[in-house]
This record gives C-alpha cells, sequence and structure tokens, in this order.
C-alpha cells in the first residue's frame, strides 16, 4: 500500500525531514512546499486551492522568523497546521433552530452522496437531543427511495411523511403543514441526488426552498469526492446559498481533501459527519481535529470523547480503585467487555491513534470473541464470578453449555481473565503512565 | 537511492533541461512554462492525480523532443495520443455465454441503476438475463432493483433483507442451471461497501466463491463500478477489490455532471485495470461502451 499513503503520512514524512535536522534553508522550504503540494493533491484537494494554501503557507514560511527560529521545522509544521485549521473554519458550528417551529432542514446533493442514509442519522441525532423530527420523502425519481426512507424511518422511529412520486414541492409544503399540525418540531426533507448541472432540478429545489423557508440547507457531499469538489459545492452554494455541509463516507480511508475545497470555495461550515452505516453513525465535524487527523496526529479528541461516552467517570473510579486493591474480578472483566463494545468498530478505534492510521483488524472476529466471552462470563453464578478459582472442570463444562461454547472457550477466557489480571499487578507496583497522558504528550509536540 | 542511481537521476534531469531550453529556443518560446502548466492543470482537475501527471509529462516531454515539436496543437495532439493510448493498453473481455457479471463497489457509486442499464443492454441483443438481487442490506435496494427489473423486462431472484446475499446468488445459480436453454446472462448487484471494511469483503469473496462453484462453465467476469466524481481514492478501492475478487473491468458512472473520471488513467496505469462501459445518465439506455478517444477529449477540450 506504500503508493497510497495517507496524507497524514506524507506530511508527516515531510516533517521529520525539516525537524530531524534543526536548520532550516531557504531551499528546505521550496521543497518541502512541493511536497505539501503534491501530497494535497493526492488527497484530492483541488487544484486552485492548493496553489493558494501552498503560496500563503510559503510566504510565513520564509519570513526570518521562522529562520531565525531555534527550531524551524515545527514553526513550519506549526503554520502549516494553522492555516489548515484556518482554512476549514475555526470553530464547531451547530445546527440552527427556527424562532418558529417546525425548524425546516432540506438535504441536497448529488446522486449517491447519502442524503437518505443521512436523514436517518440526523433523525436519530435530533431524537437524542430531545426534538421530535418527522421525514418528508421528497426524492421521486430514483427507483424505491420512498420506500428506503420508510424503511430507514422505521428503523429510527421517526414517521415519513409521503405522497408517492408527486410534486416535490408540494410534498415538502405539505409535510411542513403536516409536521405544525400534529406538533413535530423538525421537518427533514430528502430530496432526490441531482447533478448541479441539471437546470431543472436545481430550479426545484429553489422552489422547496421558496416555500418551506428552511432553516438549513446542507448540502451532502461523499468525502471521496476529488478535484470536482470545487464545481458541486459552488453552484449549489450559488443557486441555494446552502447553511452548512455534511461530509459522507469518512468511514473509508479516503484523504478527504474534498472537505478542503468545499470550505474554501463556498466559506459555509462542515456540520456532520457520516462515520459508519448505522443509524448512530454520525459525529460533528471539528476542523481543528480534522487537521490534526490531516497531519498525522491521529483523531485523538475524537477517541477521548467516544471513551468518555462509553465509560461514566464513576464507572472508570471504581474500577481504578479495585485495580489498585488487585481486586479485579471477572465481573469487572465482563464490565470492561461491555464498555469495549460501546466503544464501536475497533478500526475506527484504531484508526484515531497517531500513527496507527491504517491498522486493519479484523473487527467481525473482534465482536464475535467480545459477544462469546460475554455470554461465558453471563453464564457464570455471582459466586464463581467473584471467585474464579473455584471455577474447575465441572463447573467449566456447566458454564460451556449454558452460554453455548465450549470448554476449551471457558479456557481460554479464564486463562486471559487470569493475563490481565497479572498486568495489573504489574502495573501497580511499577509505574506504568495511563494512556491519556500519553497521547496528550504527542499532540502537544506539534503545537 | 544508491550513488550510481542518484547520478544517473541527476544526468537525466540535465539532459531533460537541456533538452528542455534547446526546445524552448526552437519553437521561438511557444512551449512555455505557462503553457506547460496549463497543460498539467487541465489533468490534475480532471482527477488524473500529482504523481500519474508527473509521469505523464515526463512522457510528453520526451515525445515534443524526439519530434522537435513547434506547436501547441501538436503538443495537445501528443498528449492525448500518450493518453489513449495508457487507456487502451488494457484489453477488455470478450463475453462467451452463459456469462455472470457481479458487480461490487463502494456505497453510492450506482451499482443497482448499473445492473438495470446492463439488464436492458443484453436483453436488446436477444439475450435471456436474469438478475439477482445481493443486496441484501441497504434498506429498499431490492425494490430498488425490481423496479429496474421491470423496466428492462428481465427476471430477478430476490430474498428479505438482511438475508444471506451468498444465498440469494445460489439461488440465482440454480435456477440458471435447470433452464439449459436460456439462461444466457446472470447479473448480480451486490450491497456497496467501503473497501477497508474487512468483514465485508469476506463476504464479497464469499458471494465470489459460490459462483465459481455453482456455475463453474459460465464466463464470471468482476466489474468494479467507480463514481466519476471520485478522486484518488478510486485508486485505493480497485487495488483492494482487485485483491480481494480479481477485478476485471470498471464500469465508470455519473459522467454525464462535469466531472471528468481522470483517475481512470491512474489506474489503467498502475493497476492494468480496462473501463468496460460509462454510465452517463438516469435513463436506462444510458449506459455506452468506453471509447478512449471521446474520454480523452472530454478532458483535453474544455
Amino acid at each position: 500500500m506504500g503508493l497510497f499513503s495517507s496524507l497524514a503520512e506524507k506530511l508527516s514524512n515531510v516533517f521529520s525531514k525539516i525537524t530531524s535536522r534543526g536548520k532550516l534553508t531557504e531551499g528546505d522550504i521550496k521543497q518541502s512546499m512541493r511536497e505539501i503540494r503534491i501530497a494535497l493533491l493526492e488527497a484530492d484537494v483541488n487544484y486552485a486551492v492548493v496553489k493558494d494554501f501552498v503560496a500563503r503557507v510559503s510566504e510565513k514560511a520564509v519570513g526570518e522568523a521562522v529562520l531565525k527560529s531555534l527550531t524551524p521545522g515545527q514553526q513550519v509544521v506549526k503554520i502549516v497546521n494553522d492555516e489548515l485549521i484556518a482554512l476549514m473554519g475555526s470553530s464547531a458550528s451547530k445546527l440552527e433552530v427556527a424562532a418558529k417551529p417546525p425548524t425546516v432542514i432540506l438535504m441536497c446533493g448529488l446522486q449517491g452522496a447519502g442524503k437518505t442514509t443521512f436523514c436517518g442519522k440526523l433523525g436519530s441525532y435530533l431524537v437524542k437531543q430531545g426534538k421530535k423530527p418527522m421525514f418528508a420523502a421528497c426524492d421521486v425519481y430514483r427507483p424505491a427511495a420512498i420506500n428506503q426512507l420508510q424503511v430507514v424511518g422505521k428503523k429510527v422511529n421517526i414517521p415519513v411523511f409521503e405522497q408517492g412520486t408527486g410534486n416535490p414541492v408540494k410534498i415538502a409544503v405539505a409535510a411542513v403543514k403536516e409536521a405544525e399540525r400534529l406538533g413535530y418540531d423538525t421537518v427533514i426533507i430528502d430530496t432526490a441526488g441531482r447533478l448541479h448541472i441539471n437546470e431543472q432540478l436545481m430550479t426545484e429545489l429553489k422552489e422547496i426552498k421558496k416555500n418551506t423557508s428552511p432553516t438549513e440547507i446542507l448540502l451532502t457531499v461523499d468525502a471521496m469526492t476529488g478535484q470536482d469538489a470545487v464545481n458541486v459545492a459552488k453552484t449549489f452554494n450559488d443557486e441555494l446559498d446552502i447553511t452548512g455541509v455534511i461530509l459522507t463516507k469518512l468511514d473509508g480511508d479516503t484523504r478527504g481533501g474534498a472537505a478542503l475545497s468545499i470550505r474554501y470555495v463556498t466559506g459555509k461550515p462542515i456540520k456532520f459527519c457520516g462515520t459508519g452505516e448505522k443509524p448512530t453513525d454520525i459525529e460533528q465535524f471539528y476542523p481543528d481535529r480534522m487537521a490534526s487527523r490531516i497531519l498525522g496526529m491521529g483523531d485523538v479528541l475524537t477517541l477521548i470523547e467516544k471513551a468518555q461516552e462509553a465509560v461514566t467517570e464513576e464507572d472508570m473510579r471504581k474500577m481504578e480503585k479495585r485495580m489498585r486493591e488487585n481486586k479485579f474480578t471477572l465481573e469487572d472483566f465482563l464490565t470492561q467487555f461491555k464498555q469495549l463494545s460501546k466503544m464501536g468498530d475497533i478500526n475506527d478505534v484504531v484508526a484515531m491513534i497517531p500513527g496507527m492510521s491504517k491498522a486493519n483488524v479484523d473487527a467481525k472476529a473482534v465482536d464475535e470473541r467480545i459477544n462469546k466471552y460475554k455470554s461465558i462470563i453471563l453464564s457464570m453464578t455471582p459466586q464463581e464470578r467473584n471467585h474464579p478459582e473455584i471455577i474447575k472442570s465441572s463447573r467449566r463444562k456447566r458454564i460451556a453449555k449454558g452460554s453455548g461454547t465450549t470448554v476449551q472457550e471457558v479456557n481460554a477466557l479464564l486463562k486471559q481473565y487470569e493475563q490481565t489480571k497479572e498486568m495489573i499487578k504489574v502495573a501497580n507496583t511499577g509505574k506504568m503512565p495511563t494512556m491519556p497522558q500519553k497521547v496528550i504528550r504527542q499532540k502537544r509536540r506539534f503545537r | 537511492m544508491g550513488l550510481f542511481a542518484k547520478i544517473k537521476e541527476g544526468l537525466k534531469k540535465t539532459k531533460e533541461a537541456i533538452a528542455y531550453k534547446l526546445n524552448k529556443l526552437f519553437t521561438g518560446g511557444v512551449l512555455t512554462d505557462e503553457f506547460y502548466d496549463e497543460l498539467e492543470e487541465i489533468l490534475i482537475t480532471s482527477d488524473i492525480g500529482a504523481e500519474t501527471v508527473d509521469t505523464l509529462m515526463d512522457r510528453l516531454k520526451k515525445a515534443i523532443d524526439k519530434e522537435h515539436v513547434r506547436d501547441t496543437n501538436r503538443v495537445r495532439e501528443l498528449l492525448k495520443e500518450i493518453l489513449v493510448d495508457l487507456l487502451e493498453e488494457n484489453e477488455l473481455p470478450e463475453y462467451s455465454y452463459p456469462l455472470v457479471i457481479m458487480l461490487s463497489g463502494v456505497n453510492g457509486v450506482g451499482k443497482t441503476t448499473a445492473v438495470g442499464k446492463l439488464a436492458k443492454k443484453f436483453k436488446k441483443q436477444g439475450k435471456t438475463v436474469t438478475i439477482a438481487a445481493a443486496d441484501t442490506f441497504r434498506a429498499a435496494a431490492s425494490d430498488q432493483l425490481t423496479v429496474w427489473a421491470e423496466r428492462a423486462g428481465v427476471r430477478i431472484i430476490k430474498h428479505s433483507e438482511g438475508a444471506d446475499p451468498a444465498a440469494v446468488v445460489f439461488d440465482a445459480a440454480q435456477s440458471l442451471k435447470s433452464k439449459s436453454k436460456g439462461g444466457d446472462v446472470l447479473l448480480i448487484d451486490t450491497a456497496g461497501r467501503l473497501h477497508n471494511k474487512k468483514n465485508l469483503m469476506e463476504e464479497l469473496k464469499k458471494i465470489a466463491r459460490v459462483v465459481s462453484r455453482e456455475l463453474p462453465d459460465a464466463m464470471v467476469l468482476n466489474y468494479i463500478v467507480l463514481d466519476a466524481t471520485t478522486g484518488q481514492n478510486a485508486i485505493a478501492q480497485v487495488d483492494v477489490f482487485n485483491e480481494a475478487i480479481d477485478i476485471d473491468g470498471i464500469i465508470l458512472t455519473k459522467l454525464d455532471g462535469t466531472a471528468k473520471g481522470g483517475v481512470v488513467l491512474a489506474i489503467a496505469g498502475e493497476l492494468s485495470v480496462p473501463v468496460v462501459y460509462v454510465g452517463i445518465g438516469e435513463g436506462i439506455d444510458d449506459l455506452e461502451d468506453f471509447d478512449a478517444k471521446a474520454f480523452v477529449n472530454g478532458i483535453m477540450d474544455e
């Protein structure tokens, strides 16, 4: 995969060359700018955007302050990082709410960008926020698009307003009225995918906008989009004056340069990202995190947040106390497995750790094993869980039967438990740095 | 890089620089840096990719030196020839029947639509076509495919949502075998999957295994569907799918937009996979055989 190494790796290559040498010449800067240019182009950042970006960075980098600095390499890194963040918008932004409900959210974009799937995600996100959303099925062109939205709606328990394959403008208007009548506070309008150069369909969107006065007009863009992202985003923005962008399929291994380009040509914020196929796979977009991800520092902040979501502080303190007292039982082991499952796909988690962007773990196999271990522990009596030493061969047989596993698998779990316990003992006697500290150190290196 | 290689590289650059300067002298400054920049911009903005563009520009400069070209129109022609040659280097599969074509690719590239269009194409040629709806994952995918099957007037084999896709393909294969007179073409639609999801790629391998096991006498072709709007990630897509199930060709969709789909040039050069069809609209007949010359003209003629 050497050929397809990510932008993060490429830039860190450039930077390791500079940082390792200490002193920096103007020639060095030129060379690193050239490599940054190629890396950005290979990452699908638009040609014109790259040109401008490199010019800005190089102007700042050639400045005397950098050349005279003790750590010129880090200075260049800082400049690139800062400019990257500046280009992507300096702060995260949230969804606006209409003064008088219902808030109308209009989704638009090219075919296959992931609008319908994202409707489901946005809906479930809003429900979590305590909102009461409704979907409006205005894709009357693609075969079975309405069916798809209905299936999505059922999954996230949100009603779908549809009038078959009628006039999308009329359907949108009727949907807003219906929401008002039934007391729904948000209407998410799903529209058909369309080419930005299709005048007739762009006019249709403008009509929907005119007649429903949406608070948010969200352009959905595939994170894998190439150079054309600029044309698409610019046209949609010119025609509709969009309020924000949704970046989908970010769970792929794309370098995501489109994010930079779109932000650059529209000036509109990227509000959310789609990071998987489940309705819960929606994340807010943080420009600084994206920049550090691009710069090879991993998406540490998101990782920490995910871990916090899965583990309450109370849990953490309890667990730590038990570990310190060497009182780590199978019951605790079970809790750990449960937390691990809550953090989501193991590959996503690994990808957020700096320097591990390309780990390829068989997530399914890991999930299966965790599930097996969970069911084995669940088949034990409370006494067995707290005093594992009493689990001898007849108990093992019973547990295997009860959990639908084999005695070998029960043995494997017990072995793993013993190993973990051993590790905790070692950690308690020696001084082992906790992970968050380590992570923050790595992050600071570039600041 | 070894010392010898370094010297060689250095000399090559010098030689190129001299040739370039001489050429500039001869052409009276027509082939300026700006002119080359402009060509480079055209290639890069069509998603060919910076590294591939570098290689192509080197090839172009060599060709210019060899022919002592003096005018920009001829340079454009030369560049077009280089691009067309690259695209035509890889041979297209020649169909024999019974034929099985399985379409795969990442999410949202237009697989289901392409299956519908292919069904119509083979039907028009007088073939008996069966569609297997092996996308059992996406909401209402088989409903969507059913509409296409009706439009094309062909048979469809489907299971309920969430069923095992390999089982759908197995059933389709059985029904194909039992109808020995017909059953010319089997088209398989699969669920969109990102190539970095290992378990989904394993599932695809399983489907492919069922096909070759159940239909040992058929010609089986695996086509990957690429969205012309996609950038350099398409290379990784083809690379990983190819590793999993041996890709025989590309269907390039959504060429009716402003995206040029130039990344297939990088793919042709690096992975030797040919483009077979292009999608140019939402109608059932909007699927054409790939024409390298027309494609290159699309990139070069603004």
